[in-house]
């Protein structure tokens, strides 16, 4: 039987855990965890009669651990998580790029449309020229529409990004039965002030800028 | 003394649709000498190039975003003073107080109406 390397007794269990199963997975890497789970559970159970209570209370604890983990993998294997990241997602995020595509295109039809009727402005009598422009004016202030559905669909889409990124890596640790590092998260920086528009029951409108703003006066 | 509206206004926005809705504002208001930049790199780079009179820009841009571009003009010696509008559809107090303390001159927050621009641009230019 090939022997572990002993390790400095200064290490916490975790990590010495850790290296004792590194190194098991490359002695026999036929071994799958569920046989090892297997083999250290019957040994448990041969010691049971030497137990402490407390010890056999924890282990309790840990057989249900056991069991949680291995429910969460059945029922993570039952959804099809795979679907959620190679078809869900990517067609979600393709559809909310095509709505963006299209009122792009369509603000666009109505703008140019918008900028012909002002060129109509100078041969009109003053008083239909004048009413002419407050309804362009409209549409052009209906138009910015275009910009915050924009900054949503965006945030949407970053949203999906982080989700996707979250469902693969509980996948990789499921299939591949690695405990790896946690995806790290983004640093905060000077763009976390990038917020984007706010939903209407939460926004400042213009007149609480204003009264912000007159604040520093 | 009436707003000189031949002057240069500088429009930046990375979303060209807000560019062309602005620029038709202001048209409509009668400044009709309108530059525009999609980011504030480029902004930067066309405010140091030629003489504009105004700034209105958004604040959620890439490479350079609205407030980066503020704080480099401030610490330009030769546009410091330049009056600086910042439209965006940033609206909590922490992106106001931020604008404010790089040295905003004014702020309007997304969706906006011409009369909230006209009001603005009079008041930062002196004429409110």
């Amino acid at each position: 039987m090939h022997n572990p390397k002993p390790l400095p007794s200064a290490l916490p269990d975790t990590q010495i855990l850790a290296r004792r199963l590194a190194h098991l997975r490359t002695t026999y890497p036929a071994a799958q965890p569920d046989m090892v789970a297997d083999i250290v559970r019957a040994i448990l159970l041969t010691m049971h009669g030497d137990l402490s209570v407390n010890e056999t209370a924890l282990l309790a604890e840990v057989e249900d651990l056991a069991k949680t983990v291995a429910n969460a993998r059945a029922e993570i294997a039952a959804l099809q998580a795979d679907d959620i990241t190679a078809s869900h997602i990517p067609s979600a995020t393709d559809e909310l790029d095509a709505i963006v595509v299209h009122t792009a295109c369509a603000t666009d039809t109505i703008l140019e449309a918008c900028e012909s009727l002002d060129a109509l402005a100078p041969s009109l009598d003053e008083a239909t020229s004048r009413a002419l422009q407050d309804v362009t004016t409209r549409i052009y202030e209906a138009c910015s529409f275009q910009d915050i559905t924009g900054q949503r669909i965006t945030k949407v889409v970053a949203t999906l990004k982080a989700i996707e990124t979250k469902v693969n890596h509980i996948i990789n640790v499921f299939h591949r039965d690695d405990l790896g590092a946690a995806p790290p998260r983004p640093a905060e920086d000077a763009t976390s002030l990038l917020n984007g528009p706010q939903l209407p029951t939460s926004a400042m409108d213009q007149s609480g800028i204003d009264a912000l703003l007159a604040s520093f006066d | 003394m009436a707003i000189d509206k031949s002057m240069n206004v500088l429009i930046v926005d990375d979303y060209k649709t807000m560019l062309r809705i602005i620029r038709n504002l202001l048209k409509q208001i009668d400044f009709n000498n309108v530059e525009e930049a999609s980011d504030g790199a480029e902004a930067l780079a066309k405010l140091r190039a030629s003489p504009f009179g105004l700034v209105i820009s958004d604040w959620n841009m890439q490479p350079m975003t609205g407030l980066e571009l503020l704080q480099e003009v401030r610490q330009d010696a030769r546009l410091k003073t330049m009056p600086f509008i910042m439209i965006t559809a940033e609206s909590k107090t922490e992106n106001v107080i931020a604008a404010k303390q790089a040295g905003v001159s004014n702020y309007i927050v997304k969706p906006f109406n011409a009369e909230t621009l006209r009001e603005k641009i009079e008041k930062v230019l002196g004429h409110a």
